[in-house]
């Protein structure tokens, strides 16, 4: 059916595009040289290039007012309100250049279109105007440079003061675990040369010779985060190139086999505080309508609830498209309440042998 | 009516024009004369865009349409699309290679290669490349690694599917994935050849440049094409050598169990023995040259369209000296900067500090030559030849994409977007659409300089108003997608209900997309139509300045009968008046850069 739709709309385009040229062709029949633009071309694509100004001013609008909803909600982090401000001032100065410069490059392709006897301004230099719009970039882009190293290096300053959480999200094709540190907070030494240990039970290559390794927990399934403490991350990947991205919370590190990489924040918004926000209600109620009627077609599909999510953002392979875990933020009462249920390493591996 | 001075002496020691007899062989196929080789390069890109623009109509559908089966899919993939539906690993594997093939081969070697070829002795007054020999050698190198990198499409495990800029370990490891077995043997062979069928060519170009301009021709009368192309093949020996030595470790790494760039690694089971080595490593590597490399696609295309604004506005080229400056600018910074690619890879986040700074300042030459078109037009008498059209399209996607880049450039912002579809629009914009519409711009401009005939212009002004269209109705949606979040090459985002409500905007995309390669079909109907039935075109259509109108039509050996014209003018005196508000030569706006200053006439101090 597509395919056939899809054949329809190829075949209309291209009587469109037969009948437009035959327009353009009747227009200049018995014309000399006529495979160079005269005055009806120059008029004819200048009112063109005012209409397609139109055209980008429509398409904006359109996108904004139909496809703003898309857009990611509001940070769920501390660093990530930064964020936000940064990219919001950014984005109000990319549309102010772009309406300005679009504008102007349009309208004077429409107003100086060509006519037989208009003569051309030689105009060759100027060396006030050259100055004047080198030094309008420089200006803005220091300050944009200036206040995006200073959030910069505050996001990178990775350290272990505060009393963070730290946990290890390690990747491979195709799925994410997550380490915790335990009871000390510290992980233990892990290399992928330990993964056949205890009958492959020591699924992340915990060295079990470090004393630090035992009291680690390993979550499959599900990440959890207490509110509104610090969470440094560790990353290692086992296979190949992976990239821990939690878009809600403007975070993303690659995983590097071989290093650890570090990423750190702060989440301040609980998953079930997220799902009261206004805009996330929409979202679910919209996404669930659309989710609806592709069940009516047959489509075997739950009901969407918004949780957080971690993703993979590296091309690692054939399922890179659905390489995915939960992320869920609580508050620390429920947090310690899920810690208990989780088993240590050791608890893991007692009873098989190294 | 040219005022192209006629009287030239018969010095029959510098005539090329009617010694040799020519067999079919030494002229059309292994030939050493530069116009014939741009040609073969012209058409060689056009047959290699249509392999990589058709591989990306295939996953656009997939994208819009996922898991639904389509007739093409199965009679294009074969085994890879069963029944109809596209595999995941092709899906990476049609991505990794469209990505190859657009960067590499139609835009690095279609654009420049041709254009490089067939302007630089035109239009600097020579007869022909330092070494025509080294010229033949380079496309033939080219044409080997195109017919390389097309056959590794035809591999039983499939072709490379590590994404175009093959980060390993993924595709170091055929136990990874199926591509990165003799899929990426031969996607490194084939890259290895390009490397040195580029150098070959970038280092003729330079020679030549330098070496070979006419009498009074000048460095500061160059057009700013022959700038542009000479600047390029000055990156692209600076850098394309580091993509070289990149691609030999990692051969090494594959073949002969060194450990560059691979350490640490459980896959399938088993420890593998890599030990030491840094995928960040060849990150760098990698993109020492990709940064550049995307210079080396603009710069030409922009090259070209300065020169076509100027000609068709009929006026000079605004700031001549600082669309140079610029090109030096951007070719200087260019090589320092790719680490803005990298700011979430594990690299010293002190690194991504520096990055940002110089990544930020090559905004500012781009945007002194953003401005410097628009001024160009300002008061002109614009032709709106095909080609004019394109130039425009040109300034319009080259703002819009290079706007966003001030986003993905400012560490901070590009955690974010980093990989997302974002960065797609942002790149296809500036420098893929950028480039395509400069290299049609050139295609429609110098078509008659090529072919001898002119292009169909109707024909022309539909290609680019759907073009136009449709690239914008592809590509500006596409940041709303990477603002969502939604992650680059995932071959469906099904997994993720979060990402539901963006299956309007990839239909939008998707339609467009088709709509936009079905448009091309009338660009290839022309071009090849128009080759051999085309109108017959004057010597000088465009009523140009530069030297390459003052040759015949016909193509000779050795490009001038006689002698070689010398230059006495920039390239820009379109429109210019003497004091008394006449045109330099009467009834004529333009004034050739062979006609000695006129008497009340000045010479400006550009």
């Amino acid at each position: 059916m597509t395919a056939l739709l899809t054949i329809i709309v190829l075949i209309l385009i291209a009587i469109a595009v037969w009948q437009m040229t035959k327009i353009f062709e009747f227009s200049q029949i018995g014309i000399e040289n006529a495979q160079v633009a005269n005055d009806k071309d120059n008029k004819l694509n200048g009112y063109l290039m005012f209409a397609f100004l139109g055209f980008l001013y429509i398409l904006t609008i359109f996108s904004l007012w139909k496809w703003s909803r898309v857009l990611l909600p509001e940070a769920a982090s501390e660093h990530g309100k930064d964020y936000d401000t940064l990219m919001a001032i950014s984005m109000a100065l990319i549309f102010t250049v772009q309406l300005i410069t679009q504008t102007l490059l349009h309208y004077f392709a429409f107003k100086y279109h060509g006519k037989k006897g208009r003569k051309a301004l030689f105009y060759a230099d100027n060396d006030k105007l050259e100055f004047i719009w080198t030094i309008i970039p420089v200006i803005t882009l220091a300050g944009l440079i200036l206040y995006g190293l200073y959030t910069w290096t505050t996001i990178m300053d990775i350290n272990e003061d505060d009393d963070p959480i730290v946990i290890e999200l390690y990747a491979q094709q195709f799925n994410w675990k997550a380490r915790y540190a335990g009871e000390d907070n510290v992980l233990g030494d892990a290399n992928v040369r330990f993964l056949n240990d205890y009958d492959g039970q020591n699924i992340l290559g915990i060295d079990s010779s470090d004393p630090n390794g035992m009291d680690d927990v390993v979550s499959t399934t599900e990440i959890h985060l207490p509110v509104n403490r610090k969470v440094v991350f560790k990353m290692r990947s086992q296979d190949v190139l992976h990239s821990a991205y939690m878009p809600h919370f403007r975070a993303q590190m690659n995983c590097v086999p071989g290093m650890i990489t570090q990423f750190s924040f702060t989440p301040t918004i609980t998953t079930a505080e997220m799902r009261e926000k206004p805009g996330i209600q929409d979202k679910v109620e919209h996404i669930n309508e659309l989710r609806a009627e592709r069940r009516a077609k047959g489509e075997d599909l739950d009901d969407w609830e918004f949780d957080y999510l971690l993703v993979c953002n590296k091309i690692c392979g054939t399922s890179h498209y659905n390489m995915q875990m939960k992320i869920v933020v609580e508050t620390e009462e429920e947090f310690n309440a899920w810690m208990k249920e989780q088993k240590t390493f050791s608890e893991t591996v007692a009873g098989t042998e190294r | 009516m040219s005022a192209i001075a006629t009287a030239q002496a018969d010095d029959h020691a510098q005539d090329h024009g009617h010694h040799h007899k020519e067999t079919f062989i030494s002229k059309y196929v292994f030939s050493y004369d530069h116009k014939m080789i741009s040609k073969q390069y012209l058409v060689t890109g056009i047959f290699m865009g249509i392999i990589g623009i058709m591989m990306s109509l295939l996953f656009r559908m997939q994208l819009a349409w996922p898991g639904e089966s389509f007739a093409i899919f199965e009679v294009l993939l074969g085994k890879w699309a069963p029944e109809g539906v596209m595999d995941p690993n092709i899906y990476l594997a049609l991505v990794t290679i469209h990505g190859t093939i657009m960067v590499f081969f139609v835009l690095t070697a279609g654009l420049s290669g041709t254009f490089s070829n067939l302007l630089i002795p035109l239009q600097i007054g020579a007869r022909d490349m330092a070494s025509g020999f080294m010229n033949m050698v380079s496309y033939w190198l080219f044409f080997l690694s195109c017919v390389i990198m097309v056959s590794s499409i035809f591999v039983e495990a499939g072709p490379a599917a590590a994404g175009w800029t093959i980060y390993p370990p993924l595709s170091a490891l055929p136990q990874a994935q199926g591509g990165s077995g003799l899929g990426m043997t031969l996607w490194l062979i084939s890259m290895a050849v390009f490397i040195a069928s580029s150098l070959l060519g970038s280092l003729n170009y330079i020679v030549t440049v330098l070496n070979l301009r006419t009498k009074g021709m000048s460095m500061t009368r160059l057009p700013l094409t022959i700038w542009a192309l000479f600047i390029t093949a000055v990156i692209g020996v600076v850098s394309f050598p580091v993509l070289l030595s990149a691609a030999l470790l990692l051969i090494f790494d594959r073949s002969f169990g060194t450990s560059f760039f691979l350490s640490d690694i459980f896959i399938q089971g088993e420890v593998l023995h890599y030990h030491g080595g840094s995928p960040v490593l060849f990150e760098h590597l990698f993109w020492f040259l990709g940064h550049p490399e995307v210079y080396i696609v603009l710069l030409p295309a922009l090259g070209i369209t300065s020169e076509i604004i100027a000609t068709n506005a009929r006026k000079p080229i605004f700031g001549y000296r600082a669309m140079v400056a610029s090109i030096l600018a951007i070719a200087f910074l260019s090589t320092i900067v790719w680490g803005h690619h990298m700011f979430v890879s594990g690299m010293n986040p002190f690194l991504g500090s520096v990055f940002t700074f110089t990544t930020l300042l090559i905004a500012i030459p781009s945007a002194v030559k953003a401005f410097n078109y628009i001024t160009t037009l300002w008061k002109g008498n614009l032709q709106m030849n095909p080609a004019m059209l394109f130039s425009i399209g040109l300034v319009s996607t080259f703002i819009t994409g290079g706007l966003t880049g001030i986003i993905l450039g400012d560490s901070t912002l590009d955690i974010n977007v980093h990989d997302t579809y974002f960065v797609v629009a942002h790149f296809h914009l500036v420098m893929g659409i950028s480039a395509i519409y400069g290299f049609l711009a050139g295609v429609y401009h110098w078509f008659p300089k090529m072919f001898g005939r002119m292009l169909n212009k109707n024909l022309g002004y539909v290609h680019f108003w759907v073009t136009a269209v449709c690239a914008y109705g592809i590509f500006f949606p596409m940041h709303f997608v990477g603002m969502a979040g939604l992650p680059r090459r995932y071959y469906t985002n099904t997994n993720f209900p979060i990402f539901d409500d963006l299956m309007d905007i990839n239909v939008v995309m998707t339609v467009f997309a088709l709509i936009a390669g079905a448009v091309q079909v009338v660009f290839l109907y022309n071009f090849f139509y128009s080759m051999f039935y085309g109108e017959k075109a004057p010597r000088n259509p465009w009523k140009s300045n530069t030297l390459e109108w003052t040759t015949p039509v016909e193509h000779i050996h050795g490009n001038w009968p006689g002698e070689i014209p010398e230059v006495h003018r920039w390239a820009y005196d379109y429109s210019k008046t003497k004091e008394n508000g006449e045109y330099v030569i009467a009834g004529q706006d333009y004034v050739p850069q062979t006609v000695p200053l006129q008497e009340g006439e000045e010479e400006l101090n550009h």
